[in-house]
């Protein structure tokens, strides 16, 4: 009677996030192993330059797919906030407002999404899809094939800057700041608790009393928000606007949210895990390219990753069903 | 009698060590109609279930035509001439009656291309053998409910089945639509076939059965044949007790009026709804599906617009424009989809609980997660919810516990009003006794509760109040003693 429920229990302990904490270790012994260079503390902190902006949108993707929605206007939005800048930038504004015009130009780009998404309910993969090449286009109708290089010295340290003596680089700390804000978001309040609700069902949610319509446009709107700030940091990092900026992030970000467990039909996964495929993605790139080896073959460790994180949730459940039902049945007999 | 075409002995079956059905037997006689008679969980379905191919049971044998069968697909119980008629009949609306009775089973013709000749010639025989008066050509939404349903039976027939099984075929039906019906099932006895009915008219049963078995609780209780049967002898056999011991007594007193809805129309839906709730009352709304009753609830709450009418709560004008305006004032709806609309089944119990009134937990911005189990804890336990901890997913719960949470989430709530669509539908006999116990409790607090049902016993048992409607209109008003269930079915059809 025991045993089976030990076990049972165990493979439920097992969760996706301890397991992607144990591949992340494992890789990261690995690669030290067989490259001394990796674990050195600088080259680590260095390294994280190549992903951060990456993982603070990773952030708010992973509130707008438990809410059931998803967004492949992301790296449009990105581009859009950074021509917002470099216009901004041309026409004399100090660092201080350009940082805010970023941020600004990309929540309105997001509540743009929002709205459509929320009040005209349009299916969110049409609405990005549209303004994935509307926002894009934008850009590439203002810049043409010119980029924009015109950024004050201020603005160009935050990308690239340390904080103060210390080797920690800025983005790192955003990073850190917006997830704890995130996390705590997601999972101590009622907003985060009604993302879950509302990405498992809709229905329950509208005859619950939550507002299905304004709880998406709030989450777009973050989202877009998050896009400007990663566009800051982006656009300072490599010094300039150009209209391929971020080019293909969509897809990459998408798949670090679905690697942390969040699951793509909504309703179900925690930051935890979003913050760990996050690193295991970035020191990957960082490790693989320590080895010399192409971006291109770190492609088919994340494909492998994916798959696994798609598959092995099913199989635990199936397993636990398994002991389940055997020591029911026993029971029953 | 006619031959035994088909023997069931001993069937059980377990869903994740919960009995579903256990020990049942069935035989059923080529030429009879049999009647299989239970309460909503008494086992029907899932008997339904195993003999469709859906579900394998746990243990018991299958004989069919004298020897052991079993079936391992819908595929394989269709082949072997097993077919069923469901509650909702699944056709689909935008092909022709032709193109959905040969669905899955095309006629073909010279390889790959579908023989349409030779599936409209076989369709138009049966059709005539039948007696039946159907467009074959038209399309499938643009026939009635029981067109539809004769569309399912001919599709039974363009099989070739032995044994037919028809799940309530008569629920949503007119009298003269059942008498069409019963017409349809007369031949099919002539022609040999074993007809399986499930329902629960007892009127019905007298006219069409000739023989019955009684489930409860996932059990065989007993079998007979009709002719002579007692109904209050298969009723007691199917509730285990009379009715007069079925339904807890109130002894709510009836204050003044809570809730008012006064000339409430939807164009197309439904014309000139009033009603008043008062608290303490059970009002009870009683109907055929599809006569509106849902639609005006919906309406009431903002879920749907209304195009007139008026609502008054405490006798003031009040705008619902969505649930949420309803919650604010109290007034609390438990929706007849438990599993789509009442609570999430992926979230934990404390989710599903507080999910109401998460805003008067909080701190600022963040719930309280020792006031949420507080609250969570005083509710299941109020409901005696039964799980093995508040963070289990509702999805482990069984059907009745399940309703035991919606029930808890809108307690919560602490409702002036309570709404409640068909607040036992598909739960065992032990929840729905706790479920009307609850219901004459809140009644006995004050609150104003709504109650939609089609079970004509628990209409008549709990309600103070009850009001028939019939295609979109009040039909009938009856005060508690006043109406039996004849009455009410003859309101509620208009015969």
């Amino acid at each position: 009677m025991s045993k089976p429920s030990v076990r049972a229990g165990l493979l439920r302990a097992l969760s996706w996030e301890v397991i992607l904490l144990v591949i992340l270790v494992g890789m990261m012994v690995g690669f030290a192993l067989v490259a001394p260079n990796f674990l050195k503390y600088a080259n680590i902190m260095n390294s994280t330059f190549g992903f951060m902006e990456k993982g603070i949108i990773a952030l708010t993707v992973t509130l707008v797919i438990i809410c059931g929605e998803i967004d492949i206007s992301l790296s449009a939005m990105i581009a859009l906030s950074s021509l917002a800048m470099g216009l901004a930038s041309t026409a004399g504004a100090p660092t201080g407002v350009i940082v805010l015009i970023g941020p600004l130009v990309g929540a309105a780009a997001g509540s743009f999404n929002g709205i459509l998404i929320s009040r005209l309910e349009i299916p969110a993969i049409a609405v990005t899809l549209g303004t994935m090449s509307f926002f894009r286009g934008i850009t590439y109708a203002v810049l043409g094939d010119k980029g924009i290089k015109d950024y004050p010295e201020g603005f160009l340290a935050l990308g690239n800057g340390l904080i103060g003596e210390t080797n920690i680089p800025i983005p790192l700390v955003v990073f850190a700041v917006l997830a704890l804000v995130m996390g705590m978001l997601l999972h101590r309040t009622r907003f985060g608790r009604y993302a879950y609700i509302v990405g498992n069902s809709k229905k329950v949610a509208t005859y619950s009393g939550i507002s299905v319509a304004n709880l998406k446009l709030a989450i777009f709107t973050l989202n877009g928000l998050f896009c400007g700030i990663a566009s800051v940091l982006l656009t300072s990092r490599i010094g300039s606007t150009r209209p391929n900026i971020a080019n293909q992030w969509d897809i990459e970000i998408i798949t670090a949210v679905v690697l942390g467990g969040v699951a793509i039909t909504g309703g179900k996964g925690r930051m935890v895990g979003v913050l760990l495929s996050v690193f295991l993605l970035g020191f990957l790139k960082y490790g693989l390219g320590i080895l010399n080896v192409q971006g291109k073959v770190a492609i088919i460790f994340t494909g492998f990753l994916l798959i696994l994180a798609v598959v092995l949730p099913d199989f635990v459940r199936r397993v636990n069903e398994r002991f389940e039902y055997g020591s029911a049945r026993k029971r029953a007999i | 009698m006619g031959d035994v075409v088909l023997e069931m002995r001993g069937i059980s079956k377990y869903f994740a060590g919960v009995k579903a059905v256990e020990g049942m037997n069935l035989t059923a006689r080529r030429g009879e109609v049999h009647a299989i008679i239970g309460e909503n969980g008494a086992g029907k379905s899932t008997l339904v279930k195993i003999l469709t191919g859906i579900h394998r049971p746990t243990a018991g044998t299958i004989r069919l035509r004298g020897e052991e069968v079993t079936f391992r697909s819908p595929r394989d119980s269709q082949a072997k001439g097993i077919t069923a008629i469901h509650q909702e009949v699944s056709t689909f609306p935008e092909l022709t009656v032709t193109e959905n009775i040969f669905m899955g089973h095309h006629a073909r013709w010279k390889g790959l291309l579908v023989d349409q000749k030779a599936m409209r010639g076989r369709v138009k025989q049966i059709v005539n053998e039948l007696d039946i008066d159907i467009d074959i050509d038209a399309h499938i939404k643009d026939l009635s409910m029981a067109e539809r349903h004769l569309v399912e039976i001919v599709k039974a027939l363009s099989i070739e089945a032995e044994i037919v099984i028809m799940d309530e075929p008569t629920s949503a039906l007119s009298i003269q639509e059942v008498e069409d019906l019963f017409r349809v099932i007369r031949r099919l006895k002539e022609a040999g076939k074993a007809i399986l009915f499930i329902s629960h008219r007892f009127e019905e049963l007298r006219q069409i059965a000739d023989y019955y078995t009684v489930l409860r609780d996932g059990q065989y209780v007993g079998e007979g044949s009709m002719e002579g049967a007692d109904v209050d002898t298969i009723i007691h056999m199917m509730v285990g007790r009379k009715i007069s011991e079925l339904f807890p007594k109130g002894d709510a007193t009836i204050g003044p009026v809570v809730l008012e809805a006064r000339g409430l129309a939807r164009v197309g839906v439904f014309h000139d709804v009033t009603f008043a709730l008062r608290s303490g009352e059970i009002l009870g709304f009683y109907g055929l599906v599809g006569a509106g009753r849902s639609e005006v609830v919906r309406a009431l709450l903002g879920i749907d617009r209304k195009t007139s009418g008026e609502i008054l709560l405490d006798g003031k004008p009040i705008v619902l424009r969505s649930p949420s305006d309803a919650i604010k004032r109290r007034i609390g709806f438990i929706p007849e989809d438990r599993h789509d609309e009442g609570v999430v089944v992926n979230l934990s119990l404390r989710a599903n609980v507080t999910m109401v009134v998460l805003k008067s937990l909080c701190e600022g911005p963040f719930i309280n997660r020792s006031k949420e189990k507080a609250l969570t804890a005083e509710y299941c336990g109020k409901m005696e919810v039964k799980a093995t901890s508040y963070e289990q997913e509702v999805k482990a719960l069984s059907g009745g516990n399940q309703q035991k949470v919606v029930i808890a989430k809108w307690l919560a709530l602490d409702p002036r009003v309570l709404i409640m669509d068909e607040p036992t539908k598909g739960i065992d006999v032990g929840t729905k006794a706790a479920v009307h116990a609850f219901m004459r409790e809140l009644a006995a607090r004050g609150v104003a509760i709504l109650a939609i049902s089609s079970e004509i016993p628990e209409i008549l048992g709990m309600s103070d109040t009850v009001i028939v409607m019939r295609e979109g209109r009040v039909a009938g008003r009856f005060a508690k003693g006043e109406a039996d269930s004849e009455i009410l079915i003859k309101t509620a059809t208009g015969n």
